[in-house]
């Protein structure tokens, strides 16, 4: 009898419970909107990502007042130490246990499609803007949790490779950064050369992270292509830039191609050994007056101005929390959904809008590193040579690969 | 003419390269093995100190506009001083416990030298430039030799056969070779071997801080150099034989050819190849290359 009664009592919280539970699906989950960023905080890519992504999203929560309609917004970080299944870990505990809303993920590829798997698992929004790889919106897309924001692999090879091929460079040897990025970096710059009448003579792989990459460049010399091609980031770039100089590759007439570089790696480099590469961003901080205005407060706050994958932190963190703002929940599918109907202009964005597949189309940038002489200081680093229209920066949808978009 | 499909010029670049690597894991290692040698310490420390070693040379020109050369001496003396202090401050009372405890020690050394290099200087890395008398290239006509590339490797091996002298046909080297064999009866002879104890510690961080200084120019200057390299530069040490002077340096400059050419013939496994080389030998020669068996 008494097991009987447990029962019924049972029965009648889980009636009651029940509407509970299907409104909160409309509304913002704990009354709290939570936002997680896993980065890396400490390894070769933190300088360009790290401390600083955090600053910039903290900016954007600020802009925001801190909440939405009474909701606070909650911030966590954690390192991700560029390991896919410590990133992946980090995310189920954070869903399992802190029920949380929209994971921000930095860079590295490897960690970034990781994420992407278990984010559209849990249904919680993830937006990713230091990963390179086009694999987010192509092979590993998941376009209805899964969005990639400031730059992709396609951008970079569009970008770079195809003004360098143009100018007469056309022979193209690689040194490659031995993971999902670099691959994919490769793979990508790769068709462009040979899509622009290139050609391709070699390349190797070489394990991430390097810090002498005498030997592989040794091995592009001896290749005798007109570029070396270098699909890496971070201190991988920085050390084989420099070593590249110090081999004396440029002055045997070949040239450098760095298909990722980022202002901290101009910074650390110096305009000595950077000057004359080209390369392709998402974004500069001096690129126009709203760019510099939120690069000068950012500056304020992080010591630094922003690189390209801090600026689009802080975008896409200021755009999910406007479309939470305009949905009324914090649901990752309806976000998501919303995110694509919105324009994206903002610090960062310019001609900006979510595509089904999950790729934040943009303008980019192709750049060119300033000689010492040209530079007026710290920070001025880049001539904007032209604007890449999003459409002709990214992979069009029709050439694109996402399943779930191709049906 | 080619040696497996790779052309000669090509290979000759690559066995001289691989004999600039091994120059910076000779000196390393040889740091490490001398302090082993006396101490019995796993100094974990080590590529942290390297890494100070690079900083400071970097901090003496930055602050004082102090240069290369001068710090070449200055920062392994600075470095050395330092560690000294590590020794009779946190070592010594751990002198008659298991190595297991200075391991741990040193470790948690290593990480708070990084992390507080980290904080103050973030992992960008700061620049160091190269001395104007050792700038441009040396012409080999097989390939192109940075003329501070060769300068590494005269550099190192002066130093490495000089400790390699000291202890083998000095006094002092002797007494200190005594002193691993048996440390009491040393004592009982009316040597002092804390202070030799205390001396060589600092000595061979010393040795680390010179080969950071080294690496200043040639890497960014960042706190995360030593733990790239730390490593690798143990398991040269145990292939060379635990606390073999000899075994540290031929195994450091051997180990710099064997990746150097593992990087032309696969290089995916370049960075992998020296712990396959350290499974064998322990397997055919447990006691390392050059090691006494126990």
């Amino acid at each position: 009898m008494k097991l009987f009664k447990t029962m019924l009592l049972a029965g009648a919280a889980t009636a009651l419970a029940a509407p509970a539970l299907a409104q909160d699906g409309g509304g913002v989950s704990d009354d709290a909107v939570k936002i997680g960023m896993l980065l890396d905080m400490s390894g070769p890519y933190s300088a360009l990502d790290g401390q600083g992504s955090v600053v910039a999203v903290q900016m954007a929560i600020d802009e925001m007042g801190g909440e939405i309609d009474g909701k606070t917004i909650e911030l966590m970080t954690a390192d991700h130490q560029n390991k896919a299944d410590i990133g992946s870990n980090l995310a189920r505990q954070w869903s399992d246990q802190n029920n949380i809303d929209l994971i921000l993920g930095g860079a590295n590829s490897g960690v970034g499609i990781a994420l992407q798997e278990v984010t559209s698992e849990k249904n919680i929004a993830y937006i990713n803007n230091g990963a390179a790889t086009a694999a987010l919106t192509n092979e590993n897309c998941a376009p209805e949790t899964g969005l990639h924001w400031t730059y992709d692999t396609d951008a970079l090879a569009n970008g770079t490779a195809v003004a360098m091929v143009k100018e007469g460079n056309d022979s193209w040897y690689f040194i490659t950064a031995d993971y999902a990025f670099g691959h994919k970096l490769e793979e990508n710059a790769m068709e462009a050369v040979k899509a622009n009448g290139g050609t391709v003579t070699g390349n190797v792989r070489a394990p991430f992270p390097t810090q002498d990459f005498s030997s592989f460049l040794l091995q592009a010399q001896g290749s005798g292509a007109k570029v070396i091609g270098l699909a890496n980031a971070g201190t991988d770039t920085q050390n084989s830039v420099k070593q590249a100089q110090e081999f004396g590759i440029v002055q045997g007439g070949q040239k450098v191609a760095s298909l990722l570089l980022f202002l901290t790696d101009v910074e650390a480099l110096g305009l000595d050994a950077a000057q004359g590469l080209t390369l392709t961003t998402g974004f500069y901080w001096d690129q126009d007056d709203k760019a510099r205005e939120w690069s000068a407060k950012f500056e304020e706050k992080h010591g630094a101005k922003p690189t390209m994958v801090q600026a689009g932190m802080y975008s896409s963190a200021l755009n999910y929390l406007k479309a939470v703002k305009e949905t009324g929940t914090d649901e990752a599918k309806a976000v998501v959904a919303k995110l694509k109907e919105m324009p994206i202009e903002d610090a960062f964005s310019r001609n900006g809008r979510v595509r089904e597949d999950g790729l934040m189309v943009h303008d980019m940038f192709l750049a060119q590193v300033k000689t010492p002489d040209e530079s007026e200081g710290k920070w001025d680093y880049y001539n904007i040579v032209r604007t890449i229209p999003g459409d002709d920066a990214f992979r069009s949808l029709e050439d694109g690969s996402c399943a779930a978009v191709k049906g | 003419m080619a040696f497996f499909d790779i052309p000669l010029p090509v290979f000759m670049g690559q066995l001289l390269i691989g004999l600039i690597n091994g120059a910076f894991y000779a000196v390393l290692s040889l740091g490490l093995a001398l302090i082993f040698g006396l101490l019995n310490i796993v100094n974990f420390a080590h590529g942290a100190l390297y890494m100070v070693g690079a900083f400071v040379a970097f901090l003496l020109l930055d602050i004082a506009g102090i240069g290369y050369w001068p710090a070449l001496l200055l920062a392994p003396v600075i470095v050395g001083l330092f560690g000294i202090v590590i020794e009779r401050l946190l070592l010594r009372p751990l002198a008659e416990l298991d190595h297991l405890y200075g391991l741990l020690l040193t470790f948690g050394l290593a990480l708070l030298l990084e992390g507080a290099f980290r904080h103050f200087y973030g992992v960008s890395g700061e620049r160091y430039a190269i001395p104007d008398a050792l700038q441009g290239v040396f012409n080999l006509g097989f390939m192109f030799l940075p003329v501070y590339r060769a300068w590494v490797i005269v550099a190192s091996l002066i130093v490495c056969i000089a400790t390699w002298l000291l202890i083998e046909k000095t006094r002092l080297g002797a007494t200190m070779r005594a002193a691993v064999e048996n440390a009491d009866l040393v004592r009982a002879f009316g040597v002092n071997v804390p202070l030799l104890v205390t001396v060589t510690y600092g000595f061979g961080v010393a040795l680390a801080a010179f080969a950071g200084v080294l690496a200043a120019p040639i890497y960014s200057v960042n706190p995360l150099m030593g733990s790239n390299i730390i490593i690798v530069v143990f398991a040269i040490v145990v292939i060379g034989g635990l606390g073999s002077i000899k075994g540290a340096i031929v195994s450091g400059f051997l180990l710099g050819v064997c990746e150097g050419l593992t990087r032309v013939f696969w290089p995916e496994a370049s960075n992998i190849v020296i712990f396959v080389v350290m499974a064998i030998v322990l397997i055919v020669r447990p006691a390392g290359l050059f090691g006494k068996a126990a």
